[in-house]
């Protein structure tokens, strides 16, 4: 019951996820980040299973860094999501990766934007895009709410929106997220939105 | 000898490995190269031939960065360098790929100096005719580290060394004048060694300087220059005061 969901704003973009690690009908934890920073000014949010997440993330993270020592310049967002989606495509039709992937980016002379990449190696360059469960509710709520060049806090309060009603529809909701952005200045974790903490619980 | 140098796979009746002593000659031929290890930073600096007027100097880089902690300067063929640099770099990455850790500086000198030393025991193959100069802080301790390795894929740890062109004078010069040194002064160290054997001047020189916090950072030609200039007068200052002492008497 995964969801990973992100838009565009004036000057960024936003990406959000749940942050369970679930096997079968155990919770392992409920602070997992699944959005990993790619570099600088890239953000890469990943549902899927949690092996190849893991392995298929961090593949693509340090190519990108390999590709900035060789080239002496740093991957365009288009560049990262094209080559993202290559990997999978190649790896389709023998070890395919089930992991989807929200790419955000923001590049200097072309501004923010944000690629949805999916486990079957779809490409598109999107303005809100979401994958799992919580896209039925996250894609309508966009699609009522979301208009072109928001400002941070409106887009946050889209994505509060969003949060909302994932955790009142959805019926195995997943409790917390972490939302991360990525503009001029780069690419950070914005905030954690939680309803459960891991606290330990007294002993009776 | 002819009959002991054709293929390196072929120890000469008294021990030698010709093609390997051979490339350690490209190296001799090669660009002057210092490394200088002082408490806080770690300096490389690289003589430059004179450019062609036509040819865009910024894409002749001869100090490169293998990671963001390690960074690699070298003497000999070029062409050579662009090949095991890339491997180092691949090497730098998967590395972290496998242990989540980026590689310490004697890590990746010892990768390099293995590759160089198979070229030396395969069939079919020549030797890395280049030598490198390797700098870089561990990624943990932050200790600063200067290794060297040779075509022969032997390597060392280095307080300061030189390769290349003239390298046993500027060594020479290290040897009497090393002292440890942070800052700036390892920046200075490096150049008077490296001046010693190239003409004095921004545009003959490339020079980087690495510290922990900052990472690697090339020298602009005007402050290269500022800083031989400096240089010049502690020399001029140095030949003044050993004239002045039989004067006053």
């Amino acid at each position: 019951m995964e969801s990973v969901f992100g838009l565009v704003g004036k000057d960024f973009a936003i990406v959000a996820a749940d942050s369970s690690a679930v096997h079968s009908i155990l919770v392992h934890k409920t602070n997992e980040d699944k959005i990993m920073l790619l570099d600088s000014h890239k953000l890469m949010g990943a549902s899927g299973e949690t092996g190849d997440r893991a392995q298929f993330t961090e593949y693509i993270q340090k190519n990108v860094a390999l590709y900035q020592f060789r080239n002496g310049i740093p991957l365009t967002t288009a560049a990262a999501a094209n080559f993202t989606r290559g990997e999978l495509a190649t790896a389709l039709r023998k070890n395919p990766y089930m992991v989807n992937i929200i790419m955000a980016g923001h590049d200097k002379d072309v501004g923010p934007s944000l690629y949805f990449i999916d486990y079957i190696a779809s490409l598109h360059k999107l303005d809100k895009a979401a994958f799992g469960y919580g896209s039925y509710f996250a894609l309508s709520m966009m699609d009522r709410h979301y208009r072109k060049d928001m400002t941070v806090e409106e887009a946050i309060d889209l994505v509060d929106k969003v949060i909302m009603e994932i955790r009142s529809r959805l019926v195995v909701a997943p409790p917390n997220f972490v939302i991360k952005i990525v503009d001029k200045d780069g690419a950070r974790e914005y905030a954690w939105r939680e309803s459960i903490k891991d606290a330990p619980v007294p002993a009776v | 000898m002819a009959r002991y140098d054709r293929a390196i796979t072929v120890f000469s009746p008294d021990g030698h490995l010709f093609q390997v002593e051979y490339a350690l000659e490209a190296v001799r031929k090669g660009n002057a190269a210092v490394g200088v290890r002082g408490t806080d930073t770690i300096v490389l600096a690289v003589e430059k031939k004179s450019t062609p007027k036509l040819q865009d100097s910024r894409s002749v880089r001869k100090i490169v960065n293998l990671d963001n902690h390690i960074a690699l300067a070298c003497a000999g063929l070029k062409a050579d360098a662009r090949v095991l640099i890339n491997r180092a770099r691949i090497e730098c990455q998967s590395h972290k790929l496998t242990v989540e850790d980026p590689v310490t500086v004697e890590y990746i000198t010892r990768y390099i100096a293995g590759l160089q030393q198979k070229y030396t025991q395969s069939g079919g193959v020549r030797p890395f005719g280049l030598s490198t100069l390797i700098i870089g802080f561990d990624p943990y301790s932050g200790v600063p580290s200067l290794y060297q390795t040779d075509p022969s894929g032997t390597f060392s740890a280095w307080k300061a060394n030189a390769t290349g062109r003239n390298s046993n004078s500027i060594r020479e010069f290290l040897e009497k004048n090393y002292k440890e040194t942070s800052g700036q002064e390892t920046v200075k160290l490096a150049m008077r060694a490296l001046l010693e054997v190239v003409e004095s001047g921004g545009k003959n020189l490339e020079v980087a300087v690495m510290t922990k916090d900052h990472g690697l950072r090339q020298l602009e030609e005007a402050e290269i220059d500022a800083i031989v200039a400096e240089i010049d007068a502690e020399k001029a200052a140095a030949e003044a005061a050993k004239k002045a002492p039989p004067k006053e008497t």
